[in-house]
């Protein structure tokens, strides 16, 4: 088989390995153990309720977890929790008050990040994104799926290694949501980023991922990983592939749709 | 006629017919000037010394911004103490909201006994029915952050003040708006309603004692004078919301 990524070297760049979360009575994740690789774009699917947002969070440094490992980072690829999470989510959330260049410098002023070479980065992740000229739109002047797209070069300004998404298409049409899923996997490949995404959609995460997680709820718990063998770029007729099927198949049957 | 221009032409038209059915209804009608005088008459006391229009304007004027803009600093003040300390917010809060439910004219009374009477009580009777719905759009302003939004600046280890400036004040310029609008409209009424109750100048004074003699066309004119300094007033507060709150923001 075809090496499915280039930048997938031996040290994982995520290492998790039987994480817990409990909310007081309420068991919001058991024995979550993967790992992604340097690079990798993991989709995270699953039910409402199945501790994939919460699985976010810990990486994301929101949340502690409550037992288990969960590390981050490689002697490659060091993390530091604090300059390379960029999150995107499922509504836009942009500042209505700001134009979409200053909103997507949002996290560099956060961070205290020079001006000049940082509205220069917003700039050509703008470009990448596919918003060249909209750097001076209000929010509300966009579409949602331009929204998005706006919300996703947010997520890259301050260059982090890790990219946390949770379930950013999920709000948009159907048509505009495959369009998105392509853009993503575009840009992905450009920026060359560890991406974590998180979405209740089967073929959505067999589609974007390097490797599926599937989390089942009731009670919340992982319940496969495994690689998605189809090469890149990936195009919408591979969706017609037989290997696809057998794919969004193995994940219908564990979530008990089968 | 929906465009900018056509609604312009439009409001000002309905200003104007209000006008003409006035004068019309003065004139065809035969109704006597006490009960209503004609818009010529009104604009007549406007010419008589002996009401001296520039004290009392300033006066009523200086009781209305005056309150006003007391209440604007009082109520942002206070909103903005409670989203710092949740404790002041759940002690506080309950307690401003039943205070609110007081009808503040009824305090006008005691107003007067506290503070005698003259501009500052009426500023007072002002800020006091001012002051509640600017503190309680802007508490309300300060508390709307999307969840998520709070998860970003945390993941970047955000600070409580970036926190503040960069996202919860401005998010909340829309609402402190509102309140403010609201508020401008209550400061006009109040200081009103304070010189009614006891103040030896103002408009309000001026219209009590031209009452006694049936001067209908110098209350006309103070009532016009009134709210010519309420439009002033609002005028200025949308001026200001115009200028810093993006379009697309703006809580109507």
């Amino acid at each position: 088989m075809v090496r499915i990524n280039p930048l997938v070297t031996s040290y994982p760049f995520i290492h998790l390995s039987g994480v817990r979360k409990v909310y007081g009575e309420h068991l919001a994740i058991s024995d979550a153990s993967f790992d992604v690789m340097p690079g990798e774009l993991v989709s995270l699917v699953g039910p409402s309720g199945c501790g994939k947002s919460t699985l976010l969070k810990i990486l994301a440094g929101l949340h502690p977890h409550d037992g288990g490992e969960v590390r981050i980072g490689s002697p490659s690829h060091p993390f530091d929790p604090s300059k390379d999470v960029g999150m995107v989510f499922q509504a836009p959330l942009l500042l209505k008050w700001r134009r979409i260049l200053e909103n997507v410098l949002l996290p560099a002023e956060i961070l205290g990040l020079p001006g000049a070479p940082s509205k220069a980065r917003a700039r050509d992740l703008l470009a990448l994104v596919g918003l060249a000229g909209n750097e001076d739109k209000y929010p509300y002047e966009l579409s949602g799926g331009m929204q998005q797209r706006a919300a996703i070069a947010r997520a890259l300004v301050h260059d982090p290694k890790l990219v946390l998404m949770d379930e950013p298409f999920g709000a948009l049409d159907a048509l505009t949501r495959e369009k998105m899923n392509l853009e993503l996997l575009r840009i992905w490949k450009e920026a060359g980023k560890t991406i974590v995404f998180v979405t209740h959609g089967i073929s959505e995460a067999v589609f974007l991922g390097t490797r599926v997680v599937v989390l089942t709820a009731g009670p919340a718990r992982m319940a496969d990983n495994f690689v998605v063998e189809l090469p890149y770029p990936r195009t919408l007729d591979m969706k017609t592939h037989e290997k696809f099927g057998e794919y969004t198949r193995r994940i219908y049957r564990l979530l008990g749709m089968e | 006629m929906t465009s900018k221009y056509g609604r312009w032409t439009l409001a000002i038209l309905a200003h104007l017919a209000l006008l003409l059915a006035w004068y019309l209804f003065v004139k065809l009608g035969n109704v006597p000037k006490f009960v209503m005088p004609s818009p010529e008459a009104t604009l007549d006391a406007l010419l008589q010394p002996n009401y001296s229009w520039w004290t009392n304007i300033a006066v009523t004027g200086t009781e209305i911004f005056g309150g006003y803009v007391l209440a604007l600093v009082v109520g942002v003040a206070l909103a903005l103490i409670f989203t710092w300390s949740k404790v002041l917010e759940a002690f506080f809060m309950p307690l401003l909201v039943s205070l609110n439910m007081i009808p503040k004219v009824a305090l006008g009374p005691l107003i007067i006994v506290w503070f005698k009477y003259g501009i500052f009580p009426n500023s007072i009777m002002a800020f006091s029915i001012a002051v509640f719905p600017i503190l309680l759009t802007t508490a309300r302003g300060l508390r709307e952050i999307e969840p998520e939004l709070l998860d970003l600046v945390r993941s970047l280890k955000g600070s409580r003040w970036q926190l503040f400036t960069k996202i919860q004040l401005p998010g909340a310029l829309p609402y402190i708006f509102a309140g403010m609008k609201v508020g401008a409209i209550l400061a006009v009424a109040g200081a009103i309603v304070g010189e009614f109750l006891g103040s030896d100048k103002g408009l309000g004074y001026l219209m009590l004692q031209v009452q006694v003699t049936l001067d209908t066309p110098a209350m006309f004119m103070a009532v016009l004078m009134i709210t010519a300094i309420g439009m002033l007033l609002y005028g200025v507060v949308l001026a200001l919301e115009r200028l810093l709150v993006v379009k697309d923001a703006r809580v109507v």
